[in-house]
């Protein structure tokens, strides 16, 4: 009875989770002229083809895979670095560093945009330049980055015994080769979780690049200008497209650590 | 060699300082200035104005953490006691909504809420009346809770799922039925979960400005809306924007304060950070 109970509720939740993304799944097959967005017009594929022809977002998907590439390469060279370093610094040093490193995901994002907006805005008046545009993007994504890779990446150097890097020198390896040989493997799934991070967070950040883009768009900027102007099924054909594409990469990262796991364990094993 | 891997981080002191450090001192710079960079409390004060503003945010954002919290206890609950593999299922369901972009989540429930809209199409098919809910304080809630309760449930699991079989049974032999056990032992060990949960649903939902946007129609303006309209908006002035932020930050602080005092410090380092 009680497990009954149970399975209804989580049902509930996952429906109220769910539903909405179904339905715009669904309404994206709709084939209406009138954009209707709750008449069912029998099926169509057209939404998909117009948003394929759409070159609007194509510059705007092709801007925001600019962006999270370079971003997201950017801050986890520049985090570990930082990580790196802020693990080897003494108590009070160390104290400051984090504070600055967790101010951006204490603020309130639009917060952290709207500063960056002054900054950037402050900039052009005294220097001169370009206005807002990638340049500006470019900077304000690897700066909301930067604290989640550090993030990742110190807990791994906490990790690591520190004894294996003197080792390493003592038998007579330089400095350098012994990082590249023996702290950099170590701290690797911390990195390479960071780099995920970082290109995740860049390619779904709204709320700074609206404030820091100028006239530049990324492709949730013109979701948004969507939303506002006209409303056409096309961004549902979008939605749908980012969400299998989603799925299927969290699939193969689920299948990818499921094997790394089970290979783990064979290794234990034998 | 301490001294040269402390190096390494020089090029993120310098990045920190120019685009995180520089940026709020000049929020507080323009904060306290007017248009011709002259000191001025001015915008200080006439925040004062919007204080129904501020009390409204505050108000639908403490709503929403609330009802997230009572929504999403069960269901973390529920996930920490189901088999390893299930649990895992269960959590990727749980996140998957959050890797579809929010404007799009929100827009969904534009389509779904709106006068002449899913919800209300059903209503009519099946002879009832039909009501009205987009543009009221309701769908800001509802949109609220719709994108950010996944950042109630998961903190909660992962503290759920730390409390240790034996610790129940030890309550269990020492004579506490199900519900002292839940409310006595599983509870007050959750606590820390509980409160990073309220603080990253709490944080969000107040400075939000595109649920209330879509949701919310032009009648339900919240801080962030205010600060949009400063700087991107028809009533373009960042020195009040500017003010406005300040403010909202102080506001976040001193919520967050009010809820590390409920921490018994378990959690001080970095607690609440999941993924």
């Amino acid at each position: 009875m009680k497990k009954a109970g149970g399975r209804i509720y989580t049902f509930l939740i996952f429906l109220f989770l769910y539903a909405p993304i179904l339905v715009l799944i669904v309404f994206s097959f709709n084939d209406t002229d009138t954009g209707s967005r709750a008449v069912w017009g029998g099926f169509s594929l057209r939404w998909y083809q117009k948003l394929f022809e759409d070159r609007l977002i194509m510059e705007a998907l092709r801007n925001t895979l600019l962006i999270a590439v370079v971003s997201a390469a950017a801050s986890t060279l520049l985090g570990t670095m930082a990580a790196i370093g802020i693990n080897s610094m003494k108590r009070l040093p160390r104290r400051i560093m984090m504070n600055i490193t967790n101010l951006p995901m204490v603020n309130p994002e639009i917060v952290t945009g709207v500063s960056l907006m002054l900054l950037f805005v402050s900039a052009v008046k005294l220097f001169g330049g370009r206005s807002l545009g990638m340049a500006s993007l470019f900077a304000a994504h690897i700066t909301f980055c930067l604290p989640y890779v550090i993030l990742s990446v110190l807990p791994k150097l906490r990790q690591m015994d520190p004894n294996l890097y003197e080792a390493a020198q003592d038998l007579g390896c330089p400095a350098v080769r012994a990082f590249f040989k023996v702290v950099l493997p170590e701290i690797m799934p911390g990195i390479v979780t960071g780099l995920i991070m970082a290109f995740t967070l860049s390619i779904d950040d709204f709320v700074i690049s609206y404030f820091t883009s100028g006239t530049t768009q990324t492709l949730p900027i013109y979701i948004y200008s969507m939303t506002r102007k006209r409303v056409s099924p096309e961004i549902n054909a979008l939605s749908t497209v980012l969400f299998v594409v989603v799925m299927g990469l969290l699939i193969v990262i689920n299948v990818r650590s499921f094997r790394d796991r089970g290979g783990r364990q064979k290794k234990e094993e034998v | 060699m301490k001294s040269d891997s402390r190096l390494l981080s020089a090029p993120y002191t310098v990045w920190m300082t120019v685009f995180i450090v520089l940026p709020m001192l000049l929020v507080g710079y323009f904060a306290f200035t007017d248009k011709s960079g002259a000191f001025t409390m001015e915008n200080i004060l006439s925040v004062g104005q919007y204080s129904n503003v501020f009390l409204r945010s505050i108000w639908l954002g403490a709503v929403a953490t609330a009802v997230s919290l009572g929504l999403g206890y069960p269901l973390a609950y529920i996930i920490s006691k189901v088999n390893a593999r299930r649990q895992n299922v269960m959590v990727m369901l749980v996140m998957l909504p959050m890797w579809m972009n929010f404007l799009l989540r929100t827009y969904a429930w534009m389509t779904l809420l709106e006068d002449n809209g899913l919800i209300n199409s059903m209503l009519a098919a099946l002879g009832l009346p039909r009501v009205h809910m987009i543009n009221t304080a309701g769908a800001v809630v509802l949109g609220m809770v719709y994108n950010y309760i996944p950042y109630m449930i998961l903190p909660l699991y992962s503290v759920l799922t730390k409390i240790g079989k034996n610790v129940i049974e030890a309550a269990q032999d020492l004579g506490a039925n199900n519900r002292e056990v839940f409310f006595k032992v599983v509870v007050p060990l959750s606590m820390p979960g509980v409160i990073s949960g309220v603080t990253m649903v709490f944080v969000p939902a107040v400075s939000t400005f595109i649920i209330s946007k879509m949701l919310g129609g032009g009648g339900n303006l919240l801080i962030g809306d205010l600060i949009d309209m400063q700087f991107l908006g028809s009533a373009y002035n960042p020195n009040l924007g500017s003010a406005v932020s300040l403010v909202l930050m102080v506001i976040i602080l001193i919520c967050m304060g009010i809820m590390n005092q409920f921490d018994d410090g378990g959690t001080a380092e970095g607690g609440g950070m999941l993924i």
